[in-house]
């Protein structure tokens, strides 16, 4: 799956969201040019998860607007991210390796092969615990079964929440080698995190700055 | 495009038959209805042969409510939603998806175990046909209307009484249509009758127009 994206460019202009009635940020702007990294950081609160789903289009900015510059213009910025939240979107009576070949299926549009379920398996080192059911995975291993969402199809933009949580060390290094070399093809990431991730390439947002 | 609806289609299929409150939740509560509704009543034969019809078909109604709750709830809490509104169909497709894979596992379950039921009600033998047919015809709508309620409750914890309120009278003109097409089968009218017809034309209506609104309702709660 080595694919070359088109040059991209994500660029956020003067974002503000209101969660209730409170204001959580706002003139949040930035640009992320193809084959980089922005890590948005920040304390509790001032809405790192809340960028990364308005980028994702599942929430409204109250003003301002994002737009992914190049690639299809007829997708959304949706259709075009991998959005890793805080909840790992695994169905627990499914196994393993049925919730993967599910998003295969799903997010490339093409019928996921046995073969490529198992390699995408083997990358996040769950390949020998393919047939058990996913609701009995640790959570580290949760977290590594929805980073493995990443490589079952080929999207320009990745949108990680904290993708680091619960991960150990050697798991997290194999996130940066991925991330890594998904930057390198050309790709974009967001990534809203507490731990020092190191990416060859980022631009550092401090939402602390845009929180009134 | 096909793939991606039918691997959502399967997925459902899947999680019904594999997680406890699914398929036999539904089956339960209509045999539970229909072995109790006699005993309240009497054993008045005739009587019990009358109200027959009208039993199964509201028994079939309040059995195929206890699943809605779970329609996109479920994919609610545990993200799967996120990644199901930014695929590669639109979600008024995905609520299509879904709403049919709640078909194959709630309504059409109970109407392949409605006859069964009938006997215990004295059914007589020339109504079992229409009643199928009727709600063979009928349940597709029920799971249809269904979805609007389930994604306009998707984010009420525990909503599932609040769905059921706004559901059920909905389901008034189904019901109404299912029932008279089967008495007009029952008086010797053809069952394919007017009201038949206008039992089909109201799942063709929920077909296109349920999803629409069902997806609507979803957008509406969470952006």
């Amino acid at each position: 799956m080595e694919i070359e994206f088109d040059e991209m460019h994500l660029r956020a202009t003067k974002l503000a969201a209101i969660r209730g009635e409170q204001a959580i940020f706002s003139d949040v702007s930035f640009n992320v040019c193809a084959g980089e990294a922005l890590i948005v950081n920040g304390e509790n609160g001032t809405g790192k998860s809340t960028l990364l789903r308005i980028i994702a289009g599942l929430l409204k900015p109250s003003s301002g607007e994002v737009e992914l510059n190049g690639g299809y213009g007829e997708l959304s910025i949706g259709e075009q991210c991998h959005y890793i939240g805080h909840l790992d979107a695994l169905k627990s009576a499914l196994s393993v390796e049925e919730n993967i070949f599910f998003y295969g299926s799903f997010l490339a549009g093409a019928e996921a092969s046995r073969a490529g379920v198992l390699d995408v398996l083997r990358q996040v080192r769950l390949d020998h615990l393919r047939a058990l059911p996913a609701g009995l995975l640790s959570a580290g291993q949760k977290r590594r079964l929805s980073i493995a969402r990443l490589s079952v199809a080929p999207r320009p933009l990745w949108l990680l929440d904290e993708p680091t949580v619960s991960l150990d060390l050697a798991s997290r290094v194999e996130l940066e080698v991925l991330a890594q070399s998904h930057l390198e093809r050309g790709g974009l990431i967001v990534a809203a995190t507490h731990m020092p991730i190191s990416f060859s390439q980022f631009t550092l947002l401090d939402m602390n700055e845009f929180h009134p | 495009m096909k793939l991606v609806f039918w691997a959502i289609l399967c997925r459902d299929v899947k999680l019904a038959f594999r997680q406890g409150g699914g398929v036999g939740l539904g089956v339960a509560f209509f045999l539970m209805i229909i072995v109790l509704l006699p005993l309240g009543i009497g054993p008045d034969l005739a009587l019990l042969e009358r109200i027959a019809p009208g039993i199964l078909w509201v028994a079939l109604l309040l059995a195929s409510l206890l699943s809605f709750d779970r329609l996109f709830h479920a994919d609610f809490e545990d993200g799967t939603l996120d990644i199901l509104m930014n695929g590669p169909i639109p979600l008024e497709l995905v609520v299509l998806a879904k709403a049919l894979a709640h078909w194959l596992t709630t309504g059409l379950v109970l109407v392949i175990v409605a006859p069964g039921l009938g006997f215990m009600l004295n059914l007589p033998v020339d109504v079992f046909a229409p009643l199928l047919i009727t709600m063979l015809v009928g349940t597709p709508g029920l799971s249809l209307i269904g979805a609007i309620g389930a994604g306009l409750t998707i984010s009420v914890r525990r909503g599932g009484l609040l769905m059921s309120i706004l559901v059920l009278p909905l389901f008034v003109p189904i019901l109404i249509f299912g029932i008279s097409a089967v008495s007009e089968a029952t008086i010797g009218l053809s069952p394919f009758g007017p009201s038949f017809m206008i039992l089909c034309a109201l799942t063709l209506a929920t077909i296109v127009l349920a999803p629409v609104a069902a997806a609507a309702a979803i957008r509406a709660s969470l952006l």
